[in-house]
């Protein structure tokens, strides 16, 4: 049903994206493309002592996209980023295999419909991909700046 | 009435999608097959399938027959003057390629130009760029306007002593305009400079005649004239596939192999290197005839309708823009809904059993000229009909409401 897809909760998100601002001092930014589609996301953090204390993007793409990462937005802010990779885990998952929905995932929960769309999972996973380099730009500007002192 | 008894001949429209009586609105990607297309494909393998060129029995000669037959509906197709100035390859794509490669390499030296448009599909630019990489060529851009025209006023000041190819496309996939190509021809032969015509999107719509467009190139492909997939044809004038180098090597395209040395078959097997699509080809002719059967006249004023009929339908519906609005145009028409992303519109259409294209339609350059993504498109073959495109606007609703637009 085109219902499971497009639920209030993704117009809404999709629509009227939160977080939706480039963030000055992040010090976690990636930038995520899909070349099928041309959808774009560009991912900021803000992460202090390894915890996401502020997230947000930008970009443009279909509903299911921006749906998804104005939502993973909402749900990274105050985990820690190990805590962020174990749901972004957990979000693939959902979109990928049976029965693999974890209470955890609360709201993101709504996109489990893409899951009967396979054309459409990519346009869901954008964010997380991104989230993923983004993490990885912090971590290894960490290191970089541990190296230089 | 006629349209009923062409859609009886298409399998494939008695399909069922989500419960919905399949509504296929994209022809511009791929058409789909009758069945006496699909009857010669059938018949090749259950009664003649042997390869061609090689062998003295009966069934190798059937099929050489056969596919040499479907050599000569390519050239009534296309009015070609000899039918050895027809090659089969994969399509549009390798047909280009094959020029780029031969042609380029052979006639071309580095500082010379090649002229394309800002209008063309990926393959009428990437074999260019590839080219220009090995040879240290430039490849030159005639501009479009915002309707989505080619701007020709200044035409003649992309000609110059350097410029050694003009390829072009026919007409737009991505925004169904329908180039003036014969005055273009005209105008880049005053300056003694070859032209390539890009013929995919119009070879199933319009009557093609090369020898009266006087195109040096002319190239399509079969599954968007209702013929299979992996065949398409380059026609080349003679003069020009005499002269150049093969593309391939290997099997039919030669006369006589030794270790020092090969001599090349004539045309059209020096380019037709390995054991063609033999099948394809010889559906591709059924295709042909089946399309000539129907006559032009027909299919332009049937096309003719369907594209006006859903130009006004679509521009009824606030918000949407139809992009791509030339005065002469194929039966194509992309457009965007604002606030909603096309592939939203696709996914949801679908589940009406609508099949419509969504994207940037393999011509990134003209979304980059509109400052957008991509565009929603509908394209026409000659079995769409009125209703289908009530039934798309009825969809387009549903998209509305869904995306709370009203």
């Amino acid at each position: 049903m085109i219902q499971d897809l497009y639920q209030e909760l993704i117009i809404d998100h999709g629509t009227h994206p939160r977080n939706f601002c480039v963030l000055e001092n992040a010090n976690g930014k990636a930038e995520g493309f899909n070349p099928l589609c041309g959808d774009k996301v560009q991912l900021y953090l803000k992460i202090e002592n390894q915890k996401i204390e502020k997230a947000s993007f930008t970009g443009a793409g279909c509903a299911i996209s921006m749906a998804s990462a104005s939502l993973m937005t909402e749900a990274l802010i105050g985990k820690t980023t190990q805590e962020a990779l174990v749901l972004s885990a957990l979000f693939k998952s959902l979109l990928t295999i049976d029965s693999a929905e974890s209470a955890e995932l609360g709201k993101l929960l709504a996109l489990a419909g893409v899951k009967s769309f396979p054309a459409r999972v990519k346009c869901a996973t954008l964010a997380w991909h991104t989230l993923q380099a983004a993490i990885h730009c912090n971590i290894q500007t960490v290191s970089t700046e541990l190296i230089n002192s | 009435m006629r349209i009923e008894a062409i859609r009886s001949e298409f399998p494939i429209l008695q399909t069922q999608i989500h419960n919905h009586p399949l509504i296929y609105l994209d022809n511009a990607a791929t058409t789909q097959k009758p069945q006496c297309v699909l009857d010669a494909l059938n018949h090749y393998y259950t009664a003649i399938n042997a390869n061609v060129h090689r062998s003295v029995y009966y069934l190798s000669e059937a099929a050489t027959k056969a596919f040499e037959e479907a050599r000569q509906s390519v050239q009534h197709f296309i009015n070609a003057k000899e039918a050895r100035e027809c090659i089969f390859v994969k399509g549009t794509t390798e047909a280009i390629n094959l020029v780029a490669h031969s042609f380029g390499e052979h006639f071309l030296k580095k500082g010379d130009e090649i002229l394309i448009s800002a209008m063309e599909h990926h393959s009428n630019i990437v074999p260019w760029q590839l080219l220009c990489q090995r040879k240290e060529l430039k490849l030159q851009v005639i501009p479009i306007n915002e309707q989505g025209e080619l701007e020709l006023e200044n035409l003649e000041l992309y000609f110059n002593k350097k410029t050694k190819l003009l390829a072009i496309i026919h007409a737009s996939n991505a925004l169904g305009t329908l180039n003036p190509i014969a005055d273009i021809i005209k105008k880049a032969h005053a300056h003694n400079i070859p032209v390539l015509v890009d013929g995919a999107q119009s070879a199933a719509h319009l009557k093609i005649d090369v020898q009266a467009l006087d195109c040096d190139f002319f190239t399509f492909s079969g599954h968007k004239t209702y013929g299979p997939t992996g065949i398409g044809v380059l026609y080349g004038k003679s003069h020009w596939l005499e002269a150049m180098p093969p593309y391939q090597g290997g099997g039919d395209m030669i006369l006589k192999v030794s270790f020092d040395h090969t001599t090349y078959n004539e045309i059209p097997f020096k380019f037709e290197a390995g054991t063609p699509a033999i099948a394809e080809a010889i559906a591709l002719g059924r295709a042909l005839e089946y399309l000539q059967k129907l006559d032009w006249a027909f299919i332009s004023q049937h096309e003719a309708r369907l594209l006006q009929y859903a130009t006004e339908a679509l521009s009824s519906i606030p918000r949407l823009k139809i992009i791509g609005q030339a005065k002469e145009k194929i039966g194509v028409i992309s457009f965007t809904l604002e606030g909603i992303h096309p592939h939203d519109i696709g996914s949801i259409t679908d589940q009406f059993g609508i099949a419509i294209r969504t994207g940037h339609h393999c011509a990134m350059p003209i979304m980059d000229f509109f400052k957008i993504p991509a565009t929603t498109r509908v394209s026409f073959g000659i079995y769409n009909t009125c209703e289908e495109i009530d039934q798309l606007i009825k969809a387009l609703d549903e998209v509305r409401r869904l995306f709370k637009l009203y």
